[in-house]
């Protein structure tokens, strides 16, 4: 058992895979000789060599088209895109070619390929390079969406997106990438499509992602020590496919739900779990399904508006002390 | 060339030419839905790269694909099933005129955004580099893509990481109803732009179908022996309309009557009766065309349309569409 960075879980995460698979490659800018502009993959070049580490030119279309050729001839590539917000740039090879090739071609084409990018608040970059985008991706047939909050989660989803044989858009949330975790030696193969409870209550359901996820579990412990009310944290780690089996039965227990997301209001992915849950657990529901995002605005670079944009530990606990009383 | 070659070449000529007018008769009788997009008249790129490529290389064309698709050997029944929707069709439907694929015949896929393919055909020719074998690859465009953002960063990815692939751009004069000269900062869009990528210069009559198939030739092996991308305009004229909504009153009067006495189809023909191949085995071969074309006409037309059990099938490799447990 190591102690690891979530940077450094990522960087181990591709080793382990490129060490197992030959057909494993690793393209993007910065990311060979320079180790990563968030120093995510110090290391790999000089293990893998040029010829499946390969830095690209600024050119979102081409790596990620390139990723894709790769991925219909027999290799099964990971891509990075620096920041999420530069999705924009390659949308049309994302939303376009990759999620719609498998299903127009009526199977012809498999595309098992991972695109690993930096998501999220924290880093007063401002609101091109701060975004929150799992909901861009989430929003597309054929894309599968994972964003891990833990050292431990990054290692073993990070391997099974490899292994994966669908496109996996992988969000590493970069306001984490410092923190620490505990990670057992050897192969770690986690699974898509799976929620985690990281805290178990009995009043109330908090279900968030990546970055949200420890500022849930600091709120709960401020609720079930000031206010006596016991949360349950639910972290979703995978949006799609999305483990609506658990979200359910955790809201069935305590009959009351609140999203806590980053992303901006308007259809953000707790949207959709509040519609599933509102249709399907309906009777089972105590009170209004609560949804606690960022305003629907871009997100300011000062570190004090940013801090306050995105939904904080008071946030979260006065909202679900008000709501749940 | 050989006599078994130049018949082949012609073979394939005249196969497009009947085949894509079978597409328009069947579109006024309509039985194809939707739009299409002709190659009347630019027969001889198809015809001339298809004839110089090896059964493994890989083709990526546009939305005007059924030309390079029917050229690598798919089936004249699955390309028209496609067009009608119809079970028999290369893709059961899911694709339709504008994204025939038959990865068994090397033809990757069709594109339908402008420009999306140069960098999917880049990542299919980077693959095959890392994999240590010799494939090429062989990516098809219009003239209109020259303008686009993707054909920039595909072309500087290719040649910095010199990659065996060929960028083959039909010039046929107009991107979509606008002159293409109108929009364009130089006079030849893909040839005056070579030298920007450390590229040869390369400009052909893209309606001789032996210049088409020598210069095919040439940068295959070029690519196939490591000498890295080559990028080609062949100059043409689409005698039909953009797409099957488009009449084509754009056109200056006279335009069209000479680039007809330009045919690439005829023009091949009375080539080879001068060069002392007989009348006979050039009829033979119409006569043995028309009658695949009719006889794949009416193959398709028996075959049902496709069901309503494919709408959420193949989204995943599991064959499914499920995005939740």
């Amino acid at each position: 058992m190591a102690e690891l960075t979530y940077r450094d879980a990522v960087a181990a995460g591709i080793a382990q895979e490129m060490a197992r698979d030959e057909s494993v490659v690793f393209l993007g800018e910065d990311i060979g000789a320079a180790g990563g502009v968030f120093k995510t993959t110090l290391g790999l070049l000089e293990r893998f060599g040029p010829r499946r580490v390969r830095d690209t030119p600024i050119s979102e279309q081409a790596i990620i088209g390139a990723a894709m050729g790769a991925a219909m001839t027999g290799l099964r590539p990971i891509a990075e895109i620096m920041f999420s917000d530069f999705f924009a740039v390659c949308w049309d090879m994302i939303a376009n070619e990759i999620a719609k090739t498998r299903y127009m071609t009526a199977g012809q084409i498999a595309l098992p390929l991972v695109i690993r990018t930096a998501n999220g608040y924290g880093s007063r970059f401002g609101a091109q390079h701060s975004q929150s985008v799992e909901n861009w991706a989430m929003a597309i047939p054929g894309l599968k969406v994972v964003a891990p909050s833990t050292p431990l989660d990054v290692k073993g989803l990070l391997a099974a997106a490899v292994r994966d044989p669908d496109p996996v858009i992988f969000f590493e949330h970069k306001g984490l990438y410092s923190t620490k975790g505990e990670v057992p030696d050897g192969e770690i193969v986690d699974r898509l499509g799976t929620a985690k409870v990281v805290r178990q209550g009995e009043d109330v359901t908090i279900v968030a992602l990546a970055a949200m996820v420890p500022k849930s579990l600091q709120a709960a412990e401020r609720l079930a020590a000031e206010d006596g009310i016991s949360a349950t944290v639910v972290d979703v780690r995978s949006l799609v496919p999305l483990d609506t089996k658990t979200i359910f039965e955790e809201v069935r227990k305590t009959g009351r739900l609140y999203t806590v997301e980053e992303n901006p209001r308007l259809c953000g992915w707790g949207a959709e779990i509040a519609s599933l849950v509102a249709e399907e657990c309906f009777y089972d529901l105590d009170g209004p399904i609560v949804r606690i995002t960022t305003p629907h605005v871009p997100l300011p670079a000062a570190d004090l508006l940013e801090d306050n944009a995105v939904p904080t530990v008071d946030r979260i606990v006065e909202t679900v002390r008000r709501n749940a009383g | 060339m050989d006599r078994a070659t130049r018949l082949a070449l012609y073979r394939s000529l005249v196969e497009i030419r009947v085949l894509e007018k079978r597409a328009y008769d069947l579109f006024l009788q309509n039985l194809v839905k939707g739009t299409s997009h002709l190659s009347l008249g630019q027969e001889a790129v198809a015809a001339g790269f298809a004839v110089a490529m090896r059964k493994d290389d890989y083709t990526f064309c546009t939305y005007r694909g059924h030309a390079h698709t029917l050229a690598r050997g798919a089936p004249m029944v699955g390309v028209l099933g496609e067009l009608m929707g119809r079970k028999c069709g290369l893709m059961g439907g899911k694709g339709g005129s504008m994204h025939l694929t038959s990865v068994e015949h090397g033809a990757m896929g069709s594109y339908a955004i402008v420009g999306a393919h140069l960098p999917v055909a880049a990542g299919a020719a980077w693959s095959a580099q890392v994999r240590g074998t010799d494939q090429v690859s062989v990516c098809f465009f219009g003239d209109g893509t020259t303008n686009i953002g993707a054909f920039h960063e595909a072309l500087n990815l290719a040649a910095v990481w010199k990659l065996p692939v060929i960028f083959v751009c039909e010039n046929n004069q107009y991107m979509e109803y606008t002159p293409i000269r109108e929009v364009t900062a130089v006079a030849n869009p893909a040839a005056d732009r070579a030298c920007a990528y450390g590229l040869e210069k390369i400009l052909i009559d893209g309606n001789d179908a032996d210049v088409v198939h020598r210069t095919a030739r040439e940068c295959i092996g070029k690519a196939r022996d490591g000498g890295g991308p080559s990028l080609v305009e062949a100059l043409t004229y689409r005698t039909s309309g953009h797409s099957r909504a488009d009449p084509g009153k754009y056109r200056p009067a006279g335009e069209l009557d000479d680039w007809l006495k330009k045919d690439p189809v005829v023009l091949y023909r009375v080539r080879l009766v001068g060069m002392g191949i007989e009348e006979n085995a050039l009829r033979d071969i119409e006569r043995a065309v028309e009658r695949a074309v009719d006889e794949a006409t009416e193959a398709a037309k028996a075959c049902p349309p496709s069901g309503v059990e494919v709408i959420e099938k193949d989204v995943w490799a599991d064959g499914g569409s499920s995005w939740r447990n």
